[in-house]
This record gives structure tokens, C-alpha cells and sequence, in this order.
């Protein structure tokens, strides 16, 4: 069996600039900095929103909220799993209601917890918008779902990891690719891994929806 | 991390790791409480059954609550309302109800080891919310939520539970529950309402309170179950509240930055005092509060774990 190949997709320069310039969009979009509250799936995307945050405040110096989300608790896949996701703490100190609310993640991938942030966000209250920023689109949505502000689109293989590295928790900011070396008649279900986008559950029919 | 049992039975046996685990998702639900909307949408098509045998106030809404914040299904039996009166018996109703499809129950029953016995006869995970004097786990949960709450820990404190040490479940819970999570405990009452042996929970005994009460972080007063004391086990009432009822005064025992906390439902006059159960020192309605909160973290924990799963 060939040995998986990693490969450095961003490096930390990369990254920096992949930040400044989504700033930089999400700024000329909303016209400035006055309507926007910002708010990162934990762990990777929350500390995203934080960097996009202050990179916001050095170009107009302005302070966004900022709010930190964990979505495992509207996850789709939460029963069909054998061990509970720890559940980290929600921090959104702020009112979203007609605001235009910027969510970040670090990589895209099948949709689901965007799905779930998006469900999550609507409890809080109506925002005015609410626009997607990624570090990273790797593709295979299985969901309607597209983000607003992309740091890089990637093509992988559904066996691929990919994995964001950032200072906060990392050694170093780093995006890695990690290459499955297998033919696709050989591929196996990615694993759980902290910090490794996984693939989520079969669809379950969602019951209960809102209508807006 | 994760539970090792399917079922919460009492804190007897539960490691450290465990108590910490469900405290932690407790902080996290807390937050959930405070929302606009205080819902999620977590235990979508979980049916719980809350088996209430005895009178409860606190507990079982507190349950429901958590059932619904939740999004599970919910659904309560009292005793009062039931074929029990018929003579049906308790494997048979639990059976029967469980044929309707359920995945939890929540048992309160004036018989220790009725959750155990549950455990036998049913597939569904069980919880206990009060058996005889055996345990009630959840309480001692949110007692240790409460007390970690205030002091940002929850080792090396000095926590004195006052009362009817002998029938009950809310001491014998959080003697457990403290003991494995390193609070120094000591237990005080009358001699009478002591159980034999009790120095081998490995606490402090006393039988004065003001010795009790002296270098305390935390003091946790029983209810006095006035309904048990036609059997002899008090002179009097008032006895009980001239020796062991805790006022103001006797507070100045404790270390400063003291806690009151009750289980509840109080007997006001008896074993606590209105002024320092409304006092600034109290959290007693704190911990109703948190024990949402740390329902809503066992309901979860406990969710994932099924019988076909294993």
C-alpha cells in the first residue's frame, strides 16, 4: 500500500494573507464595519474570527463583536454516534438581530455544520444576513450550501485530510493535505481526529423545520 | 472521555474523570438556559418517561424542563393517577409502558434500589432521581456544579452536611460525589439520625454543630423530614432546632466567603433560618437553577449510549 504524501497547502504567510484580504471583502461588501458581528465554530474557526476580527480593527479601526459556537449539539449525526461529542462552551454576548453576521469556519467541506451553525444562529434571533467565510473549500457539499469568502478553494479526494494549523492551538500556522495513496475502490471512511475535517453521517431526514 | 455506566444510578463508583465530565457539559448547557430561545434541538426523538412514585417539586419539573429544553419527548406518571391503585405491579407498569416505545426513564421511588431493579427489567437507560435512602445522584451533581461555580474548584474545600444523616439520599450522594472529587466532608446531627458506622464513609462525624460548623467552606443543611419524626428519632422539634437549626450566629463558624446551600423544599424556622436562607451567602436558588443544567448534561451523556450500540 502506498504511503500517504502530505503536502502544504498554505503555509503561515499564506494563511496571513488569505485573512487580510477576506477582511478586506467582507468590509467592501458591508460597507464598512458598523453593521457587522462576527461569530467562529469552535475550536479552529473561532480563533479565525478572532484573527478576522482584529485584522478588521487594524484597517478601520473599528471593535466587532465576537462570538465563539459550538454546533454539536444541532448536529444531524448526534444519535448515530456511540460516544457524545463534548460540548464546549457557546459564547455569543451580543444581539444578532439585524445585524449582518459573519460566520467563519476553518474548512468547508460536506455542509453539515454549517447547516447546524445556521440552525443554531436562527434560535439567537434574525440576523439581517448572514455570509460564510472559510480559510478553506475542499469541495463534496451534500448540502445547498456556499461560502461568501473563500481563503483558498482545494480539490481533494473525499479520503483526504485536510488540516488547518493554527499558532493558538498548533505549533505553527500551517494548511496540510494529506493525500490517501488509495485507489478509489480501495477508500475507507475517514476517521475522527481532532482538528481533521470528517465525513458526516448518512442524511437524516429533518423533522420540525423553521419557516421564515 | 465518556461515562462508563448507560445508566445513573448514584455516584457511588463514579470516578473523577466522569464527575468533572458531566459538570464541564453542565457549564455549556447553563448558557443555554439564558438564551431567547432555551431549546435545542439535541434529543430529537428521544422519549423519556419521568417515574415519579413519590411527591416531588423541584426535581421532577426540573427534569421535565431539561427533557424540553432538550427537544425529547416527555412524558410523567405520578402514582397518584395510575393502575397502581389497580395493584399492578412496578416490573409490569414499566414494562408495559416501555412496550409504548420509550428510550429513558427518570425514577423517583420511596424504595432503595428500585433504579437497580429498573436496570434488570428494562432497555432503556435509567436515571435516578431519589430512591428511598440510597442516593439521589442528580442532587449531589448540582450541589458540587454550585459549590465549583462559586469557587472555581472543588478540591481541598470543607463542606458540612447537617441533618437526617440516616435516611438521607441527598447526604449520602453528595458524600460520594465530594469524597471522590477531594472535599474534605463532615456530617452532623443527632446521634439518633446517624446511620451505624458511618465513620466508614470516611467523613468527619460530629454531633454539635458549632464544632461542625468551625473552618467550613460550605455548609449544606438538610431538610428535617418532619413526616419521619412520629417514630421517635427526635424529642422534639424544637429540640432538633435549638441544637442543630443554623442562624446567623453560628455562621461566624465558617471560613469567610461562606456558602448555605438546601436541597430544599425548607422547613423555615426549623433547620435553617429565613435570614440566611434569603441571605447573601445562599445559593439555594442558584442550585435550582444549575440543576437544569446538570439534568440536561446526564440526559445527553447518557442519550448516546444504547444497548444494540455496545
Amino acid at each position: 500500500m502506498p504511503k500517504d504524501k502530505i503536502e502544504t497547502v498554505l503555509d503561515k504567510k499564506g494563511i496571513n494573507r488569505a485573512i487580510t484580504r477576506i477582511s478586506h471583502e467582507i468590509l467592501e461588501r458591508n460597507n464598512g464595519a458598523e453593521s457587522l458581528v462576527i461569530i467562529g465554530i469552535l475550536t479552529r474557526g473561532a480563533d479565525i474570527a478572532k484573527r478576522i476580527a482584529s485584522k478588521i480593527k487594524e484597517i478601520e479601526s473599528v471593535d466587532i463583536p465576537v462570538g465563539l459556537m459550538d454546533i454539536n449539539l444541532y448536529r444531524d449525526d448526534v444519535h448515530q454516534k456511540l460516544d457524545q461529542p463534548i460540548i464546549q462552551r457557546t459564547e455569543i454576548h451580543f444581539d444578532v438581530v439585524d445585524r449582518n453576521l459573519i460566520l467563519v469556519d476553518d474548512v468547508l467541506y460536506t455542509g453539515r455544520t454549517i447547516r447546524a451553525a445556521l440552525d443554531q444562529i436562527v434560535d439567537f434571533g434574525r440576523p439581517r444576513s448572514i455570509q460564510l467565510a472559510v480559510i478553506i473549500d475542499r469541495g463534496h457539499r451534500e448540502l445547498p450550501i456556499r461560502p461568501d469568502y473563500v481563503g483558498k478553494n482545494i480539490p481533494t479526494s473525499k479520503d483526504d485530510r485536510v488540516m488547518v494549523k493554527l499558532s493558538e492551538r498548533d505549533e505553527d500556522d500551517s494548511v496540510l493535505i494529506e493525500k490517501s495513496g488509495l485507489k478509489a475502490d480501495e477508500k475507507t471512511p475517514a476517521k475522527m481526529k481532532d482538528g481533521v475535517k470528517k465525513t458526516a453521517a448518512k442524511p437524516q431526514k429533518r423533522k420540525g423545520g423553521k419557516t421564515k | 472521555m465518556k461515562l462508563q455506566s448507560r445508566h445513573l444510578i448514584g455516584l457511588e463508583g463514579v470516578s473523577a474523570d466522569e464527575i468533572s465530565l458531566i459538570l464541564d457539559t453542565a457549564v455549556s448547557f447553563r448558557e443555554i438556559i439564558e438564551r431567547p430561545i432555551k431549546k435545542v434541538p439535541t434529543l430529537r426523538g428521544i422519549t423519556v418517561l419521568n417515574l415519579f412514585y413519590e411527591p416531588s417539586t423541584r426535581t421532577k419539573i426540573s427534569f421535565e424542563l431539561a427533557e424540553k429544553r432538550l427537544s425529547a419527548d416527555s412524558i410523567t406518571f405520578t402514582k397518584a393517577m395510575s393502575s397502581v391503585k389497580k395493584g399492578e405491579t412496578l416490573k409490569d407498569t414499566v414494562r408495559n409502558i416501555e412496550a409504548m416505545k420509550i428510550n429513558m426513564v427518570v425514577v423517583r421511588h420511596g424504595s432503595s434500589g428500585v433504579p437497580y431493579f429498573l436496570t434488570q427489567c428494562m432497555d432503556s437507560n435509567i436515571i435516578n432521581a431519589g430512591d428511598g435512602s440510597h442516593e439521589h445522584p442528580t442532587q449531589a451533581l448540582l450541589d458540587m456544579f454550585t459549590i465549583r461555580q462559586k469557587y472555581g474548584k472543588l478540591k481541598g474545600l470543607r463542606v458540612v452536611l447537617i441533618g437526617d444523616v440516616k435516611h438521607s439520599r441527598v447526604v449520602r450522594s453528595n458524600i460520594w460525589g465530594l469524597k471522590t472529587m477531594g472535599c474534605s466532608v463532615a456530617v452532623c446531627g443527632p446521634s439518633t439520625l446517624q446511620p451505624y458506622e458511618v465513620e466508614k464513609f470516611g467523613v468527619d462525624v460530629y454531633t454539635d454543630l458549632d464544632e461542625a460548623l468551625d473552618g467550613a467552606d460550605v455548609v449544606n443543611i438538610m431538610r428535617i423530614q418532619l413526616e419521619r419524626q412520629q417514630s421517635g428519632f427526635l424529642a422534639t422539634q424544637r429540640e432538633y432546632t435549638n441544637l442543630f437549626g443554623v442562624t446567623a450566629e453560628r455562621l461566624k463558624l465558617l471560613n469567610k466567603n461562606y456558602t448555605v446551600m438546601h436541597p430544599g423544599p425548607m422547613n423555615r424556622g426549623v433547620e435553617i433560618t429565613p435570614e440566611i436562607a434569603d441571605g447573601k451567602s445562599s445559593v439555594i436558588l442558584e442550585q435550582v437553577t444549575n440543576g437544569q443544567a446538570v439534568r440536561m448534561a446526564v440526559l445527553y451523556l447518557l442519550s448516546g449510549k444504547r444497548e444494540d450500540g455496545e
